[in-house]
């Protein structure tokens, strides 16, 4: 896919059309009731550091600079130490994510039943490589690992669903459902 | 065929609900498990040779009793659940189809150590999964099984395969990256914050009902003579019915891979992956081995998480073993040299070799470099990686050297 054209996702987050940061990085009452009942539940409230940076995430949409440094102050936490967790797992976008994420399993299983091609068909149908968000900011498109859903490979997972069994025909029908 | 004791209640109507549970039977195990002292609990899993399904294989009851006696304060349950190890997806099944089976079995085990708390950690990408399970834990408190004594707190991870490893599961549910720890202190002694905590693989939990409920003789008659029971097969890639097959552990990956309608593609097989990705590869004429823990150490492989990944005749093994390298270069959580620096590199001579620009010698510098790193590091990940470097270029050298340059 490389066109001499810079990759969509590193142009600064204002230009993007994703999920655009609210002006003000702060959890509703009810939220930052649901952050203490998380809290509560470990042994260390440090333990809910990980599902209150979910929340950050489904929240804000990303976790921006600002969203780690309230995250840490609801913690009691130096906001490097939220950034270095933040960096480690996959599941947390630094940067704006498009409003679906689309995460195609090239693993070993997947590979064997054409991943490959599946990422490709991904890739001109959108119009982007993976790795990138679209322009409108409807799609981000990522090769992943093992999904564990081998089974019914080649696979891949939209949102918060798992599509499996994956052919040309069913990943436009996939894709003319996202909006 | 043959018992089905883990996948038992897969095809009841509604067999994630309470009710459908309860209508199979369902925590007889745990009212019998309540007049029972702990210790006869670890004594009576001991004795089943329940080995954990996980990855590692060892004994469960033994691990149980590792927890101090003298220990006073908490002890924790953790279950892991972050299911990651490429060709496995039985802890989907489980959670999705029988999350009930779970919490009994962590009510049990909850008794057996003396934990009053549990933790549940599930792979951030299993949404669903997630949902049922919480789910059934919510109608297990409705139902007064929960909160009376022990409690569980489910835990979403974030994406990152080294949090399977168990010390690196526990630092993410402290609230960390998910970096392995060194060994001892083993989890056992000192894991989540710092407590004597048990991390078992929610297959080796669902196993626990059925061995209170029956009895530790019938589980062990169930499979060899060091390993009790049936196990979850998950099998993949070139077969003509790739699912979730359960089985006594004596089966033979032969009869595995009939089971699953034998291999697909060209029809005729060339490899075959027996324990998930990180398991050294066997050839076509090696496949009798006994698929349980001490079968696949004398084939020199390991069943790890049992993940079967079938190769018929057309697939490249040098491609097979970049996606892999691809893999564990990424997954490499970067603590030690000889894996932070090994994935990489491996990774790009495997690449070099098959875009057809490698060189004979580099397959010997592969071998050097894998050979060397073993055992040398924090967790077991990086063995884990150089089972499949070592083995598919050994027993597949020939096709790595066609890509070569002379
Ligand atoms: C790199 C690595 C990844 C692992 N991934 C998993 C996993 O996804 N699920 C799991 O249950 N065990 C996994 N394990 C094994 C765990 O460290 C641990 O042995 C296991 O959870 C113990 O439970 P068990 O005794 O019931 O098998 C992994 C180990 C390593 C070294
Ligand atoms: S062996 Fe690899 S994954 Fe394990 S702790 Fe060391 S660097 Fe991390
Ligand atoms: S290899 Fe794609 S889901 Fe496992």
């Amino acid at each position: 896919m490389s066109n001499g054209a810079p990759p969509t996702s590193s142009r600064p987050p204002t230009e993007r059309a994703g999920l655009a940061a609210p002006a003000t990085i702060k959890f509703s009452p009810e939220q930052l009731a649901e952050v203490r009942r998380l809290q509560g539940l470990y042994p260390d409230a440090r333990g809910a550091l990980l599902p209150v940076l979910h929340m950050a995430q489904d929240t804000f949409g990303y976790l921006s600079l600002e969203a780690e440094a309230y995250v840490a102050g609801l913690f009691g936490l130096s906001p490097a130490h939220v950034h270095e967790v933040v960096t480690f797992y996959t599941l947390y976008f630094q940067q704006p994510k498009g409003r679906h994420v689309v995460g195609v399993c090239h693993n070993l299983s997947c590979h064997l039943a054409g991943a490959q091609d599946i990422l490709r068909h991904f890739e001109a149908r959108l119009g982007i490589a993976r790795g990138e968000t679209t322009d409108d900011g409807r799609v981000t498109l990522q090769a992943v690992e093992c999904l564990c859903a081998c089974e019914a490979a080649p696979m891949a997972q939209v949102d918060d669903r798992y599509e499996m069994q994956l052919t040309p025909e069913k990943i436009d029908r996939i894709l003319d459902g996202l909006r | 065929m043959a018992e089905t004791v883990l996948m038992r209640n897969f095809g009841r109507a509604d067999s994630h609900t309470l009710a459908s549970y309860r209508g199979a039977g369902g925590y007889a195990a745990w009212d019998k498990a309540q007049t029972t002292e702990p210790a006869a609990l670890v004594d009576e899993v001991k004795k089943s040779n329940l080995r954990g399904l996980g990855g590692a294989g060892f004994p469960t009851g033994m691990k149980w009793s590792f927890i101090p006696k003298s220990h006073t304060g908490p002890v924790y349950l953790v279950v892991n659940a972050d299911e990651g190890e490429p060709g496995t997806f039985k802890d989907r099944y489980l959670l999705e189809r029988d999350p009930h089976a779970l919490v009994e079995g962590m009510l049990i085990t909850a008794r057996a150590i003396r934990s009053a708390l549990g933790f549940v950690y599930i792979r951030g990408e299993y949404v669903q999964p997630w949902r049922r399970f919480s789910a059934a834990v919510k109608e297990a408190y409705d139902a007064g099984l929960l909160g009376r004594g022990f409690d569980i707190v489910v835990h979403r991870g974030a994406g990152a395969y080294i949090c399977g490893e168990e010390t690196g599961l526990l630092s993410s549910l402290e609230g960390k990256k998910g970096w392995p720890k060194i060994k001892p202190p083993f989890p056992a002694i000192k894991g989540a914050f710092g407590q004597p905590t048990i991390v078992n693989n929610v297959e080796t939990l669902c196993c626990v009902p059925p061995i209170i409920e029956r009895g530790a003789a019938w589980f062990a008659g169930l499979g060899t003579k060091t390993q009790g029971g049936t196990r979850m097969y998950s099998v993949s890639g070139r077969v003509k019915q790739p699912g979730v097959y359960e089985a006594s552990v004596s089966i033979t990956l032969r009869q595995l891979i009939e089971r699953a309608g034998g291999v697909s593609g060209t029809g005729r097989l060339k490899a075959v992956v027996p324990g998930g990705g990180s398991a050294a590869i066997l050839t076509a004429d090696e496949i009798d081995v006994v698929m349980d823990v001490d079968g696949c150490r004398g084939a020199g492989t390991m069943i790890g998480s049992a993940g079967v990944i079938v190769m018929d005749e057309s697939v490249s093994i040098p491609e097979a073993l970049l996606v892999l390298a691809r893999f564990y270069a990424h997954e490499s959580c970067g603590q030690c040299t000889p894996c932070r620096e090994s994935t990489g590199w491996i990774e790009k001579m495997v690449h070099r070799i098959v875009e057809g620009h490698g060189r004979k010698d580099d397959l010997d510098t592969i071998l050097d470099v894998a050979k060397r790193g073993g055992g040398t590091t924090i967790c077991a990940f990086y063995d884990g990686a150089i089972g499949p470097y070592i083995s598919y270029v050994e027993k597949f050298r020939g096709e790595f050297e066609a890509l070569c340059r002379s």
